[in-house]
């Protein structure tokens, strides 16, 4: 906890930042409008309306908070469609498409990271996997994501898949890299020595993957995971933008901007980014007590 | 040889050569060797002598390029797939994950042992190598030395009549190395195990040996080899003895002599 003075001086500092952007940003339009009513906005006056625009270019911190605050908590508690009325959650809450979005995510990096580790294991153990798999791999992560998400979905569409799945795929497509590159180096981080070692005992190839290379690649694991998960949520963000999707994070953002919302904008962003940090500090936890357990831990 | 029992390996003629970016290394030229049963084998000699490669060799983890060796009458692979012998690396290699129970449980896991008869040698070998109250205990909270115990602990826990040693306490300091070379003859009586080792140390090789082979680089092959006439009850004290001075002596000639070609 002795950390915690440093890092709160330095998220003053960035909203204390953001507060002195807002002024500039948003005086044009408060100018304007008090040009038209024929008044003169003393210096006082412009800044607390750029505080308190509806449709600012760039929503004040509070404006942000309040609008969390309200689409979610507010909003389930007391809103006519609010979960406190009507026992499920308000498709205008930001608990509702935080899940939507959520959902598919976790999908998405359960497929990924299963299909990761299992194309680390193939490119470890397989000569000819090593030599063609990777560059495919390492191929699929340079083509825009924005480009192919469409074509994945309409492609699915065109099958009948709608829905979780095809986000979970490009959620899938996203994750999947960072964990096959950190099991491959993970399942080759044991010594020679230590494969000589198993030589010795004359182990099958499962009982050095198994009691070998696999806990040896534990810290990789946690760390490939962290970066997975988050790509996970971008993949499923991104997902829902180019399809027009009516729930997500992602529809949020395209609905913010379609109708100039800007505080509607900012607090899916921000809502995008709480849930990827919680999510990312869930992996952390789980990472400390499996190596604790290990009795690897730092 | 002062031995008459059956030889366990036998190496006729062993040549083996990497093939390196710098051209071809010799690393082993016309070596023939026999070791019987119960002895304790000490290969001596500078790096690049071929020591530890003619003990992988052994071990399977080399394949010659050409003469014949047998282990218990096999070929290496196929002694190495009977668990004929068990290696001590010289670093303890002890997986982190695990306790020392664990580790040293790890190849009768891998071998199929029952987990009665995993417990039951787990105790039994802890204690040959005094490690009974550190079976819990992960790896990091032992000292150099008690990790290099553990390691040899692993080496014994399955059956293998032979134990290979590669420079096991190279990496010790002086003290510590004493206190283990007793305590490997103490389990070397106990045991009637068979031992191949791989040292620098003359002094440690004339302490533990029956018989030391001196090794010379370039190309790697077998000098000299001494029988010891010292007995095999051996208290520290034997190495200020004139017998042991005058092995030391000539090992240290015949390390000379491989020298002197350069």
């Amino acid at each position: 906890m002795r950390n915690l003075l440093p890092v709160l001086t330095v998220v003053a500092a960035l909203i204390a930042l953001w507060y002195v952007a807002v002024v500039p940003m948003n005086a044009q339009w408060a100018q304007d409008q008090a040009r038209r009513a024929g008044q003169d906005l003393s210096l006082a006056a412009l800044v607390a309306d750029t505080m308190s625009q509806s449709r600012p270019r760039l929503p004040a911190p509070h404006q942000v908070a309040t609008e969390l605050w309200n689409s979610t908590v507010v909003e389930e508690l007391t809103g006519r469609r609010g979960f406190m009325n009507t026992g499920t959650l308000s498709n205008r809450s930001l608990i509702y498409h935080g899940w939507v979005t959520l959902s598919a995510t976790l999908l998405g990096f359960a497929i990924g990271s299963a299909l990761g580790i299992a194309l680390a294991v193939g490119i470890v153990h397989n000569r000819a996997m090593d030599a063609s798999v990777m560059p495919w791999a390492i191929a699929s992560q340079t083509i825009p994501i924005l480009a192919i998400a469409p074509m994945i979905i309409v492609v699915l569409n065109a099958i009948g898949i709608t829905g979780l799945i095809p986000k979970a795929i490009i959620s899938t497509y996203l994750s999947f890299f960072p964990v096959v590159v950190g099991m491959v180096k993970g399942l080759r981080a044991p010594e020679q020595m230590q494969l000589d070692l198993m030589k010795t005992y004359s182990a099958s190839g499962a009982q050095v993957l198994a009691k070998l290379r696999w806990p040896s690649a534990m810290p990789y694991l946690f760390a490939s995971l962290k970066v997975a998960i988050a790509a996970a949520l971008v993949g499923a963000i991104v997902a829902e933008l180019p399809t027009g999707a009516v729930a997500g994070l992602g529809a949020r953002l395209l609905s913010g901007s379609y109708y100039g919302q800007t505080v509607q904008i900012w607090s899916a962003l921000f809502a995008a980014a709480i849930l990827a940090a919680t999510m990312v500090a869930l992996i952390g936890l789980i990472q400390r007590a499996t190596l604790r357990r290990m009795g690897m831990a730092t | 040889m002062s031995n008459e029992n059956p030889a366990v390996i036998t190496a006729r003629n062993l040549n083996l050569t990497f093939q390196t970016n710098d051209g071809p290394v010799h690393a082993l030229k016309d070596v023939s060797l026999d070791i019987a049963k119960g002895e304790f084998v000490s290969f001596i000699g500078p790096s690049g002598c071929g020591k530890t490669t003619f003990l992988r060799v052994i071990a399977d983890l080399e394949t010659p390029s050409s003469g014949t060796i047998t282990v218990n009458g096999l070929t290496p692979e196929a002694a190495r797939k009977a668990r004929a012998y068990g290696y001590v690396f010289q670093a303890a290699g002890l997986y982190p994950w695990r306790t020392i129970a664990g580790n040293v449980k790890l190849p009768l896991e891998i071998m199929g042992y029952s987990r009665s008869e995993q417990e039951a040698r787990v105790e039994k070998v802890l204690e040959l190598v005094e490690l009974s109250g550190f079976a819990r205990k992960f790896p990091w909270q032992l000292s150099g030395g008690m990790q290099q115990r553990a390691s040899i602990a692993r080496a014994l826990a399955f059956d293998a009549d032979i134990l290979l040693m590669d420079e096991p306490f190279g990496a010790l300091d002086e003290i510590v190395r004493d206190r283990l070379n007793e305590q490997l003859l103490d389990l070397w009586a106990r045991t009637q195990k068979t031992i191949g080792f791989v040292t620098h140390s003359i002094p440690e090789a004339v302490y533990l040996s029956t018989r030391i082979v001196v090794m010379s680089p370039r190309p790697g092959r077998i000098t000299d080899i001494i029988d010891s006439p010292l007995p095999r009850e051996r208290p520290l004290e034997i190495r200020d003895s004139p017998e042991f001075i005058e092995i030391a002596h000539r090992v240290r000639e015949g390390l000379r002599a491989g020298h002197l070609d350069d």
